[in-house]
């Protein structure tokens, strides 16, 4: 497997731009001869399918939900970052840039995370442009908040709902496109395979998953924005429908795999109430904002109802070990810090899988009005999923899974190791490192959707003739078809005794466990050794009812959860060769006072998966020339 | 256990759009009370695929109360009647041991049932697609702030922009009507300077796709507004009502006519 990154030369504030103009271009009018497919609706894909559609290309745009105004985008509640500096409080393209290598801990690209920090202006305008109802201050301009990771307010939003609004403004704008006849959308329809022809992407394989019908679409260009792979844990505060599928089965099809092993477990999530629980509820990192997070100093008074525990012998630990950051500590460091308590027996709540977090201060500081109006609607959902009202007791929260950095391998262009094939967003590996900052994967989205593969797409284009496009009904296309179907079948025809939750729910507990918060040689060695297991028992047990060719919600989750057990291995792997800690990779092995400990001589790249069997690793070093490699302090 | 429920369920099934449905009695057992509603549609899933018989398909996906896509007449109230909450943020502690639960899907012409409690709801991003935008293609926006929008109207704007497109609305209508959709989408626009250019012929198109797409009218009923899982207030269905006999003026020539524009 070949890895050119194609990072362009020149000083880094010069590369994009140059870039941009090095780039070949499609002639205005040959673009609509270039058919572009797009899978995935949320912030990156439906950005994409809306500005390929606008600059003349013809596009076809599918998702599993029935409306792509229902990608999981939509819920991401805190806000999106922007180095606009209209705070006056010091904010860069430079800051932001660096603050999001050193949040990631040294394991991004410099040159992909720059050009984001460049972009991320343009996206603020755009969105406002396109009628996006931002925060405002009373004189009318846009107001910002703080996030983790950042000494700036350079966090733009809308209420709680950030994410809803951003995929508001993109559906509108796909909806523009679908109007116009521009965009042919395909809404509850699910990707299940890639085909690649002559070391070329050329189409996909669908199921129309109301009347179960396969079919194939082939395109010149194919673009993955499906999303993370969190729920590989089965519990996560991802949507149940995210999944690995898309992008494990590229993988299958020579795709390189990048990072598996990074996943962000969020600090602020309402813990786990029960066995029956179906998923997690984040409660935004804005909150950190004005709450602040304690447990007891004593075991003994876990017990104790919160107002009972004077301010003298409560632990506010985050302001206590990270006092420059205090509460609005990086996620990593705020789970581990979180879980780091607990495991003393200091936690609260059910089971001691709990800390505060308490508004208490800023309530009586700002009154109950100031903090309902910048976060009811959050209250009010911890309200309705708890039963308790956090005017009066403090939230309790738990950490959860919630984003992964690892993704399909690109290059600058976005391109995978599959020349044709492109990766946006979540589903990619490009930005974030090792941990990604809060308010940067509303960003990264529409950067790679809005403002980047625009550009890096034509450049693809340029070089394939339009002639070039796949039969549909050619054996590369049938061949891929008849694959998927007999894997539906063999699903189908299991008849075992287990529900497919039965078994997604044994493999969440098995990565919570063994690849969760804390990793060692010894938990990965456990798992690599249970998940063929547990594999194995799926395929000859698990009960799909209902038939191949109707609509059968038990086939989709069947499919979802056959990938996530193949891909589980891949996650472990990776972890256990990564023979250091770093972000959301924490080693119990590789440690510091009970901080991360990178090892910059020996893992200073990305590790890329080449499919096989077993699959072979192989590295982009990574090359700071920008920013000093440091240890991360955030004391 | 105190705190667990054993509850009578009365379903709607239904094998597809052409075939006729019927309700079909389920005892569930064992039910949290912490748990949610769909939670408790978990558990009688599960109960169900281990005697062999096919789990009813709902939909959903967030659970969080954003998405949009569950849905659930419950005890024939749309998302079962709490305020200002979804189906997948309605919680068992509200109901009590041996209740009866009458679940259905939505019930409009414009929502076709594809599955038991699945419906299309396609046809409200019909509407959307016939002029629910703001005209800017990428690249081509000022720099944000130039764009002065008073606090007021933004947050105005952001009431109405809260809608998640579930259709409660829709479905708690006598009429079938979707203008509380409707409305809520324009008056997030209008109440926007960026709105303005596009204002009336916006209005025009959609309401001219809203009936063209299957609803019925509105009569005053407000069930719209009671339904609302994210408490749009009714007054954005007045602003639609003046806008729109204002375009029925300005754009009489596009008025009546369905085929969208845009």
């Amino acid at each position: 497997m070949k890895l050119d990154a194609r990072t362009p030369k020149g000083p880094i504030e010069q590369k994009w731009g140059n870039s941009k103009f090095e780039m070949r271009l499609v002639n205005p009018a040959n673009k609509r001869k270039f058919k572009i497919i797009v899978v995935g609706s949320g912030l990156a894909g439906g950005a994409a399918a809306a500005t390929l559609a606008e600059l003349g290309y013809d596009v076809a745009c599918f998702c599993f939900q029935d409306s792509p105004r229902r990608a999981h985008s939509i819920a991401a509640q805190g806000g999106i970052n922007a180095a606009k500096n209209y705070q006056n409080d010091g904010d860069s393209i430079h800051r932001l840039f660096y603050d999001t290598v050193k949040g990631g801990d040294f394991r991004s690209r410099e040159a992909n995370v720059h050009r984001l920090a460049e972009v991320s202006l343009d996206i603020i305008d755009q969105c406002t442009a396109m009628g996006v109802p931002f925060a405002r201050e009373y004189g009318g301009t846009l107001a910002n908040r703080s996030f983790g990771g950042a000494q700036v307010s350079r966090t733009f939003y809308a209420r709680g709902q950030t994410g809803q609004q951003l995929l508001l403004g993109v559906y509108a704008a796909l909806s523009r496109q679908i109007g116009a006849g521009k965009v042919r959308m395909f809404p509850r329809t699910e990707m299940l395979d890639l085909v690649v022809d002559n070391g070329r992407a050329v189409g996909i394989v669908v199921r129309d998953l109301i009347t179960g019908t396969i079919s194939s679409h082939s395109a010149h260009a194919v673009i993955l924005a499906t999303g993370g792979y969190g729920n590989v844990f089965y519990l996560s505060t991802n949507a149940k429908g995210c999944n690995v599928t898309a992008t494990y089965r590229a993988y299958k099809r020579g795709a390189g795999f990048a990072n598996p092993c990074f996943t962000q477990i969020h600090p602020t999530c309402i813990p786990v109430a029960g066995e029956y629980q179906s998923k997690l509820t984040l409660m935004s990192e804005s909150l950190r904002n004005d709450g602040r997070v304690w447990v007891p100093k004593r075991a003994d008074d876990v017990k104790k109802h919160p107002d009972q525990i004077a301010d003298a012998e409560r632990d506010y630990y985050l302001e206590r070990k990270y006092p420059s950051f205090g509460n609005l500590s990086p996620r990593d460091i705020a789970s581990r810090a979180a879980k780091e308590v607990c495991d003393e027996g200091r936690g609260i709540g059910p089971g001691g899988r709990g800390v505060y977090l308490d508004f208490r201060d800023a309530i009586k500081r700002d009154g109950e009005d100031a903090i309902r109006e910048k976060y009811g609607n959050l209250f009010d959902m911890y309200e309705r999923i708890t039963g308790e009202n956090p005017y009066r007791v403090p939230m309790r929260i738990y950490p959860a899974v919630h984003y992964t950095m690892g993704g399909l391998w690109v290059d600058y262009h976005l391109q995978t190791t599959i020349p044709g094939l492109f990766c946006l967003g979540e589903a990619n590996f490009s930005d974030h490192g090792a941990n990604r900052l809060g308010a940067s994967a509303l960003m990264q989205g529409l950067a790679d959707g809005y403002f980047i593969i625009p550009y890096t797409i034509g450049h693809y284009l340029a070089g394939v003739p339009a002639s070039s496009l796949a039969d549909p009904a050619s054996t590369a296309f049938t061949t891929v078809e008849a694959e998927v179907r007999a894997r539906l079948d063999r699903l189908v025809n299991v008849r075992g005794t287990y529900s497919v939750d039965h078994f997604h729910k044994e493999l969440g507990h098995l990565m919570w466990e063994h690849c969760g918060m804390a990793r060692s040689r010894q938990s990965l060695e456990t798992a690599l050794a249970e998940i063929p297991k547990l594999r194995d028992r799926y395929w000859a047990e698990v009960t799909v009812l209902g038939e191949r060719d109707s609509f059968n919600q038990s086939l989709e989750k069947a499919g979802r959860v056959a990938d996530f057990m193949e891909f589980a291995e891949l996650m472990c792997r990776d972890a256990l060769v990564r023979e250091e800690s770093c972000g959301g990779h924490f080693r119990t092995e590789h440690q510091v006072d009970g901080e991360a400990k990178r090892d910059d001589d020996n893992f200073c790249h990305v590790a890329v998966w080449e499919h096989g069997d077993p699959p072979t690793r192989h590295t982009e070093q990574l090359v700071f020339e920008n920013v000093k490699l440091a240890t991360r302090s955030y004391k | 256990m105190s705190d667990a429920l054993s509850l009578t369920l009365h379903i709607w099934r239904q094998r597809d759009r052409a075939s006729k449905g019927a309700f079909v009695t389920y005892k569930v057992r064992d039910v949290s009370t912490h748990a949610s509603f769909l939670e408790m549609l978990d558990i009688l899933n599960e109960q169900l695929i281990a005697k062999g018989e096919e789990p009813v398909a709902f939909d959903h996906d967030c659970r969080e109360g954003i998405c949009g896509m569950c849905s659930l007449m419950i005890n024939g109230r749309a998302h079962g009647g709490r305020r200002g909450t979804t189906t997948c943020q309605l919680h068992m502690r509200l109901f009590k041991d041996g209740d009866e639960i009458w679940i259905e899907p939505w019930r409009a012409s414009a929502f076709p049932v594809i599955k038991d409690l699945c419906v299309d709801r396609s046809a409200m991003d019909r509407v959307m697609a016939a002029g629910g935008f703001i005209t800017a293609n990428s690249g081509s926006a000022p720099d944000a702030n130039d764009i002065l929008v008073p606090k007021e109207s933004a947050d105005r704007a952001m009431d109405a922009a809260a809608c998640i497109a579930c259709g409660a609305c829709v479905a708690a209508c006598p009429n079938g009507s979707a203008m509380l959709y409707v409305a809520a989408k324009l008056a997030h626009l209008h109440n926007l300077p960026q709105g303005q250019p596009e204002r009336m012929h916006r209005t025009a198109v959609m309401v001219n796709a809203m009936d063209a797409a299957g609803f019925g009218n509105c009569s005053n009923h407000y069930e719209c507004e009671a339904a609302c899982p994210k408490e749009i207030p009714r007054d954005v269905m007045a602003l639609l009502n003046r806008d729109y006999a204002k375009a029925s003026w300005a754009y009489r020539e596009r008025v009546h006519k369905s085929d969208g524009g845009g």
